[in-house]
């Protein structure tokens, strides 16, 4: 399998992509700079967390109109699967290819610390490798991931199972303590109505080995591998 | 040479902590009867040639604001 990760200017996660794509699970991963303009051969795309364009006017705003972003759009739109990871997650719902938008966190302060997710959807091609009920444990780093949708957009992310992660406590419960950043309805990650494009906020790609801490974030990417 | 501003608030109904925070303090230090802060945004374009406000609308929806949280105004100097 082929794997690009995006480096645009002020993407700070992407060489822990890189990293554990490649020396980790063995796969096939090349970087595409943000000027780039093709992403032929590729079969999985992965945006990066960090602090595209430093987050000016809006996270993500600015990296949206980026040349290789037509070629992201263009491969979500024929089906290519795009993971988008933080401020990739962020850039996804600037570009339009995830609905709904980020805003501030309630608290108004960067978090970093290790949260637990429950697995809402394990029919998705990212999450294949999990049960629904599962609960998996990940950092998470920002200061802008309280998701928001209008109703009617949140129905539509209920009806079609749109809704991949969602914050919990240790033992799997959804409740407002456990939501780190005001997000609606404990929102997480979600996915497109096709269910190609996902954007999660927490790290997998930090916790893919032991002596980092854990390893739960592998399965999104083993999902996403043992689905070829 | 044209001068505009364009204001971008959160949309009403969208909680603004910061906007919330930022009422705490004034009521903190005494300030009485305030019913609502909103923080936003104000930005300053100059043009060299006119512009339309069509253009000027199209320019706030898809770069300036994001419509699904933001609203926004112009005003032409």
């Amino acid at each position: 399998m082929k794997w690009a990760v995006i480096v645009f200017p002020g993407s700070n996660c992407d060489h822990d992509c890189y990293y554990i794509l490649k020396d980790v699970l063995g796969q096939d991963v090349c970087y595409k700079w943000h000027k780039d303009t093709s992403l032929s051969g590729i079969d999985c795309v992965v945006l990066p967390g960090g602090f595209s364009y430093g987050d000016y006017l809006r996270c993500g705003a600015i990296a949206r109109f980026s040349p290789i972003m037509n070629e992201v759009i263009k491969f979500a739109n024929n089906g290519g699967r795009v993971i988008g990871i933080c401020n990739g997650f962020q850039i996804l719902l600037e570009a339009g290819l995830l609905p709904g938008a980020m805003l501030r966190n309630e608290s108004l302060r960067f978090i970093c610390r290790n949260v637990y997710l429950r697995i809402e959807n394990s029919k998705t091609v990212f999450t294949k490798g999990t049960q629904t009920g599962q609960i998996l444990r990940m950092p998470i780093a920002h200061a802008e991931g309280n998701y928001f949708a209008d109703n009617d957009t949140l129905n539509k992310l209920h009806e079609n199972n749109q809704i991949v992660f969602r914050y919990c406590t240790p033992e799997g419960v959804v409740v407002p303590d456990a939501n780190p950043n005001g997000a609606i309805d404990s929102i997480a990650g979600i996915c497109n109505e096709n269910g190609n494009v996902l954007g999660i906020m927490p790290h997998p790609e930090r916790v893919t080995e032991q002596i980092l801490g854990g390893v739960d974030g592998r399965l999104i990417f083993e999902s996403i591998i043992n689905r070829q | 040479m044209k001068k505009v501003k364009v204001f971008v608030t959160l949309k009403e109904g969208i909680l603004d902590p910061q906007g919330l925070t930022t009422k705490h303090a004034l009521e903190s230090i005494n300030y009485e009867g305030i019913e609502d802060v909103r923080v936003g945004k104000y930005l300053e374009l100059k043009f060299s040639k006119d512009i339309s406000e069509e253009k000027l609308n199209q320019m706030c929806e898809q770069v300036l604001s994001n419509p699904v949280i933001e609203d926004y105004r112009i005003e032409i100097a």
